[in-house]
């Protein structure tokens, strides 16, 4: 009964795993695996010396920080503040609107971002009627990568509270009494019984977040690229496609790939061997 | 309106955190709902009250749907609404008869090689192949510009068979046995009592694998070269992002006479329809099918 599964893992997982070699190959299509010549680093020591390969680099690691300081945090503020609205019909109503968005396609939300703060949007009507001059906020290589969090906070942030929303659920009522006792206001309560209670999910979160830091919004990213040019948008994953598929410089896109694989790797295994040191239960157990 | 339950412990609350919560609130949901008011609105204004206003309706004076009609009215978004349906369809239904016979089977402790399938299927968890040696994969199998290549290589993800793994192993173990002496044989077990006892775990990832499939653009855009093949999400991508609507091989005949812009979002209302409609049967189940299926993995 496992075979169906089994196989398809084995041919579009583990076999393609092997396929990496090619990062260590003049790979030409035509020639296939076996006929291809080996080149050993070569394919390496070009995309060091590629600036394009370290622009994207360096964009990937600034949109990963921002998604980090800005977005990081917005589904905990969420999950206690709904977690704070008493009457459950009205937090079930505002749960079931906020969630919506991370069910939408990112071209769907791109049109919607493009339609409120393109350069024809909602906003930019209001600013012109208003005598303001718009502003260029679709296509502003400057500010792109905020564009991209702040995209990024609408379509996820709501589906991001429920994780935390069961954690504040499964905190013990009793200390909030206890705490309550000993004369602990509502702000005393959320930082000495709440927090300390989110934290192990809090945790989780972090690591999954920053196995995840080599991936930043490829599908987001790809649709919006043309409108900033690759200097501001183009990432470690946009860099393998156009590289790879676009342009068919096989070896090379493989390369930057095989790279941001293994560092996702080791940034997950590093990540949870931290929160064993730290005294959590991180994603796996040793 | 339920009752409020307020914990003991908890003091009454100032009016004005009560209302300054309330205006939270409101603006919380504000931020979602009034994009789509705008694009639904502008998807039924007629071209005198878009220029109006300029670009955009947030309430249209006068309701056409022209713009609708010209959709269906037998063109490539015609064609492409069908094929991303049928992608979905036949998508999420061999998705899940894979998912399902795995979970299934390593839900069974004792079986041949039991914990060495396990291993094996949740090593995919920790690394991906890549996007190129994927695509090559599709590539030499022949796959290239055909749908089976946005369906075959994504099928199975190991996530998806540790939830449903998750509640199987929550049926009673009784259950099994009482069916095997009754001379069940293990397909008979799966389809009469285990597939109706984990119908809301399977309902749930089977949602969430339609919604993967319909909103699927990256897949299309990889693998399908010819735009006659295109699903609605590349179309939508080409007509209402890049603003090629009015290019010579336009597939809407006339396109003077509706606004185009009317047009545009009224595919982005076309794509979002179906999301609506399972959206529903998503908010029932998901939080509780995550969470349980998560945590027992």
């Amino acid at each position: 009964m496992v075979a169906p599964a089994v196989i398809l893992l084995l041919l579009f997982t583990y076999i393609p795993l092997l396929g990496n070699v090619i990062a260590f190959m003049d790979y030409v299509p035509f020639l296939g695996f076996s006929g291809s010549s080996w080149v050993g680093l070569d394919n390496f020591t070009m995309l060091f010396s590629d600036p394009a390969f370290w622009s994207a680099f360096s964009n990937t690691l600034q949109i990963t920080a921002l998604q980090l300081i800005l977005f990081f945090p917005v589904p905990i503020l969420l999950a206690v503040f709904l977690n704070g609205v008493l009457r459950s019909s009205v937090q079930r109503f505002v749960q079931s609107v906020i969630y919506l968005p991370h069910f939408l396609s990112w071209v769907i939300i791109v049109a919607l971002f493009q339609q409120m703060f393109g350069g024809a949007g909602v906003l930019n009507r209001f600013l012109i009627t208003h005598g303001i001059s718009p502003l260029e906020i679709m296509s502003n290589p400057e500010t792109f990568k905020l564009l991209l969090t702040v995209q990024g906070i609408w379509k996820d942030a709501g589906w991001g509270t429920i994780i935390f929303l069961a954690a504040i659920a499964a905190i013990d009522g009793h200390l909030y009494e206890a705490a309550t006792i000993d004369g602990a206001g509502p702000w005393r309560r959320f930082w000495h019984v709440t927090l300390p209670g989110m934290r192990p999910i809090i945790v989780l979160m972090l690591i999954l977040r920053l196995g995840d830091s080599l991936s930043v919004g490829f599908e987001q990213i790809l649709l919006q690229r043309d409108a900033v040019g690759p200097g501001a948008a183009e990432v470690l994953d946009t860099f393998v496609y156009f590289n790879g598929v676009v342009d068919g410089s096989w070896g090379t896109a493989t390369a930057a790939g095989l790279l941001k694989g293994i560092v996702s790797l080791v940034l997950v295994l590093a990540a949870n061997k931290l929160a064993h040191k730290l005294g959590e239960e991180g994603i796996y157990q040793r | 309106m339920s009752a409020i339950e307020r914990p003991a412990w908890m003091g009454t609350p100032r009016i004005g955190t009560t209302v300054l919560r309330g205006i939270g609130l409101v603006i919380l949901c504000a931020l979602v709902i009034f994009p789509f008011l705008v694009v639904v609105s502008t998807s039924l204004a007629t071209q005198a009250d878009i220029d109006a206003n300029g670009g955009y309706v947030i309430w249209p004076e006068s309701f056409s749907i022209e713009a609708y009609r010209q959709i269906f009215d037998g063109t490539q978004v015609t064609r492409s609404i069908i094929i991303s349906v049928g992608i979905t369809v036949v998508g999420t239904a061999f998705s899940l008869f894979c998912t399902v016979l795995a979970a299934y089977g390593l839900s069974r402790r004792g079986t041949l090689f039991q914990r060495g399938l396990l291993t094996f299927v949740l090593l995919t968890l920790l690394f991906g192949p890549g996007m190129i040696p994927v695509y090559l994969m599709v590539k030499n199998l022949g796959m290239l510009n055909t749908y089976w290549a946005l369906i075959i290589p994504t099928a199975v993800s190991a996530f998806n068979v540790v939830i449903i793994r998750g509640f199987i192993q929550g049926i009673p173990s009784e259950l099994f046995d009482a069916a095997r002496i009754d001379g069940a044989s293990e397909w008979r077990v799966l389809w009469l009592v285990v597939i109706p006892l984990s119908k809301a775990a399977i309902a749930v990832v089977g949602l969430f694998l339609a919604v993967g499939y319909w909103n699927n653009y990256f897949g299309p855009l990889l693998y399908l070269n010819d735009s006659n093949m295109w699903p609605l999400q590349l179309l939508m991508r080409s007509f209402v992002l890049q603003n090629n609507i009015t290019s010579t091989s336009s597939p809407l005949p006339g396109a003077a006479m509706p606004p185009q812009q009317a047009v545009q979002m009224a595919l982005v209302v076309i794509a979002t329809v179906p999301i609506l409609c399972a959206y529903p049967f998503l908010t029932k189940h998901m939080s509780k099918g995550m969470l349980t299926g998560a945590v027992k993995g």
